[in-house]
């Protein structure tokens, strides 16, 4: 009943694989047998956001997936946004704004950002917050972060700031 | 914070589904949004989980006559955002919103809502408020359960460790019902303390139709059939004085989100905000 199980997946755009136990936490499987850690592990029970990857294209938490159902899914983590030297937006934006402080909880926050600049309007910063409320960061008290994020809607949406 | 060993099925058929669940532990997982916190904590340690996201057919939002038919393994944010949903049963959109964070919505399921039966949860409460039937297969075929048949108490159900809930059929309600949803949560994303749901259809300036149904306000949601015969004929501005007494007779749980007494003083605030937001929004359709 332990007994690891062959796992395929793409991952970052990348056909990988991987053996674990069906209960290893995908997160775990990520960062430990992956060797991607930039997806950070927080609480491993849903609520901090930490952990936040696309699955299939949409934002899940990895903590609360098992190693064994990312057989045959797209996965995408923070690595997927850009690299130390080639910042994406929302990196830059983060950068910019001083949207973190420790970046423990940034991978997370920039991968729900990333979805949420695509599905919602945004419109107002009672919005943003919505959008960002299962993503928990103990440093900033969320201002600058709030502030990144509606800097990037305003460069989707074409305002001027 | 590591979940137990287990073994792992992945069948591709619901008879394969029966046959995992064949077992003396197997536990079903669909979004896994309730359950794998429960089992990182190992509250719950199931020998054998029979992963369900494989089988066919249960994704579906389709409707049949007048009736909508949601399957089980619909996502929370596939829901809220469906065109069927949208343009006849806006009330679900509206809860939706209200349902954990992004990522559980894209991920958590509205069967996996339904048989965890949270008293809170927002599932739940619509399909009691919309007189829906939930559908469950089992070995011998498929049945139908009302969800006054359904719920039993915080957490249980009547469904068996051999049966697969599969979907929940909601009634298409009249042209220009007005329906609406609210809650309170302690912050944004949790689970409400009380919600309330309602629908109304209005006559020539009196209520006509109408229901209303809360969560949280006992150890299953609970339909206010009284409340509902008592405004029957009425106009609006009845609603006030006929809501003003309505936890009468309900028995609030106690947790360490809310005491009894604030969950009795905030029911007749939440059906009242929700019947008036019905019968705006019945007003404005006409």
């Amino acid at each position: 009943m332990n007994a690891k199980i062959d796992i395929a997946l793409t991952l970052n755009g990348e056909a990988v694989t991987g053996r674990a136990e069906p209960r290893m936490l995908a997160s775990d499987f990520i960062r430990d047998v992956l060797l991607m850690t930039g997806t950070h592990v927080g609480c491993e029970q849903g609520v901090c956001g930490a952990c936040t990857i696309r699955f299939n294209g949409v934002v899940a938490r990895s903590c609360l997936l098992f190693a064994a159902q990312l057989d045959g899914a797209v996965v995408e983590t923070v690595e997927s946004l850009g690299a130390p030297h080639d910042l994406n937006d929302i990196q830059k934006a983060f950068r910019k704004h001083h949207a973190l402080q420790c970046g423990f909880c940034t991978p997370g926050f920039l991968m729900t950002v990333s979805e949420i600049l695509q599905t919602l309007p945004l419109s107002t910063d009672h919005e943003i917050r919505d959008a960002l409320s299962g993503n928990l960061c103990r440093c900033t008290g969320y201002e600058h972060i709030v502030r990144a994020v509606r800097d990037l809607v305003n460069q989707r949406d074409g305002v001027q700031a | 914070m590591k979940p137990s060993s287990f073994e792992y099925c992945l069948p591709k058929t619901i008879e394969e589904a029966f046959a995992a669940l064949d077992h003396d532990d197997a536990k079903i997982i669909a979004g896994g949004q309730s359950l794998v916190p429960m089992m990182n904590f190992r509250l719950v340690q199931p020998g054998r989980l029979v992963d369900i996201n494989s089988l066919p057919g249960l994704g579906e939002i389709v409707l049949d006559g007048g009736t909508m038919r949601i399957g089980s393994l619909v996502r929370h944010a596939e829901a809220a955002r469906h065109d069927l949903v949208r343009n006849h049963l806006p009330v679900i959109a509206e809860a939706m919103a209200h349902v954990a964070h992004v990522a559980i919505r894209n991920r958590g399921t509205i069967g996996g809502s339904l048989v965890h039966a949270d008293p809170s949860a927002e599932w739940p409460l619509l399909v009691t408020l919309l007189d829906g039937q939930i559908e469950i297969a089992g070995p011998e075929g498929l049945r139908h359960a009302a969800p006054q048949e359904f719920f039993v108490a915080p957490l249980v159900t009547t469904i068996e460790d051999d049966e697969i809930l599969v979907a929940v059929r909601l009634p298409i309600l009249s042209p220009g019902t007005g329906m609406a949803f609210t809650e309170i949560a302690q912050r944004a994303g949790d689970f409400a303390v009380v919600a309330a749901a309602a629908t109304v259809l209005m006559d020539r300036g009196v209520i006509s139709d109408v229901r209303l149904a809360l969560g949280g306000a006992g150890d299953v949601p609970v339909r206010l059939f009284e409340v509902e015969a008592a405004l029957a004929g009425l106009r609006p501005d009845a609603i006030d004085a006929i809501t003003r007494g309505c936890a009468d007779g309900l028995e609030p749980n106690e947790d360490m989100h809310a005491t009894a007494e604030y969950r009795r003083s905030l029911i007749p605030v939440l059906a009242r905000r929700a019947l008036e937001a019905a019968v705006q929004r019945a007003g404005a359709m006409r």
